[in-house]
């Protein structure tokens, strides 16, 4: 027999999930458009860094979505392991790639950005090094969910890995502060306001906005499709059993 | 014309700038068509199985778009 009381919320989820996806994906491109003008043309070149400051743009937000996406996995994650709400798990899950993509996005262009500006591609500095971590911990999370085949199981492994790697996410905002880094310390989110120029400082509030659109309606097209795996599989069992 | 030239050139940082504004597209639209086509597949499995169930049961939740 198919539990319809489990299904039913995901129902419900869908049916909102479907109406809110074209919006959101016309918001996302809207902003992502106006983001790239206003990053590429209308933003000016630093005084000190040339143009190689326009990396910004993408370097700052992807770092960002890497930091917000892991927040959002741990916090389902411990949905999940508290309230075992169907939808907790799943959505963790779907986040998972998302945050593995943006952390590897954000350690290239920081490369990119490094390379002429500190005249290394790369430095084992506690910044840089913890963002790497935070790579492993994706990646990490992502096979327990490979290897693991029973659900119950799997989503109760990878919710603590995820509760306990996010100790990594403070380590990572901090770090510039707490250790000599060749990073440089934050400009964006300080006690005494941005430290950046407006004329910079729009285009990249512009494309953390488009990339958090992004975030939201790549989660929901995998969060769906992920439901649907789960509801196939519980039609599967029920088919077998006759 | 000119100016087009030195828009590409980045103050003699296009290396550097282009490569990080395409790795980032690149990224991002691969991760969206991929998350796409797993949905539409999955949406067709079970679709697929609930024909064979051949019941009205689990009409609608995998078949509109």
């Amino acid at each position: 027999m198919v539990n319809w009381h489990r299904l039913a919320n995901p129902k419900l989820f869908l049916t909102w999930s479907r109406r809110v996806l074209p919006w959101a994906a016309v918001i996302t491109a809207l902003l992502l458009a106006v983001g790239l003008y206003l990053s590429l043309f209308v933003a000016p070149p630093d005084y000190q860094q040339g143009d190689t400051v326009r990396i910004m743009f993408v370097h700052v937000p992807s770092a960002w979505m890497a930091l917000f996406t892991y927040t959002v996995m741990a916090g389902a994650s411990a949905a999940g392991l508290i309230w075992k709400s169907p939808l907790s798990h799943l959505t963790a899950k779907a986040a998972a790639p998302i945050g593995a993509s943006f952390t590897l996005l954000a350690l290239a262009t920081g490369a990119l950005w490094g390379q002429p500006m500190w005249g290394t591609w790369w430095v084992w500095d506690a910044r840089l090094t913890s963002v790497l971590i935070l790579f492993f911990l994706y990646l990490g999370y992502m096979a327990i969910w490979q290897a693991i085949d029973d659900y119950t199981r799997a989503a109760k492994s990878a919710a603590i890995l995820a509760l306990v790697g996010f100790v990594n996410v403070p380590i990572i905002k901090f770090s510039v502060d707490w250790w000599n880094t060749l990073h440089q310390p934050a400009s964006v989110l300080r006690l005494d306001g941005p430290s950046i120029h407006p004329t910079l400082l729009t285009p990249l509030f512009v494309m953390i906005a488009a990339f958090t659109g992004y975030f939201i309606v790549l989660l929901l097209i995998r969060l769906e499709r992920e439901i649907l795996a789960r509801q196939a599989q519980t039609l599967r069992r029920a088919q077998a059993r006759g | 014309m000119e100016s087009a030239v030195q828009f590409l050139d980045m103050g003699g940082y296009a290396l550097f700038v282009w490569p990080a504004f395409i790795m980032v597209a690149i990224v991002m639209t691969a991760l969206l068509i991929w998350s796409w086509r797993d949905l539409r597949r999955e949406r067709q499995t079970l679709e697929l199985l609930a024909e064979r169930r051949g019941s009205g049961e689990t009409a609608g939740t995998g078949n509109d778009a």
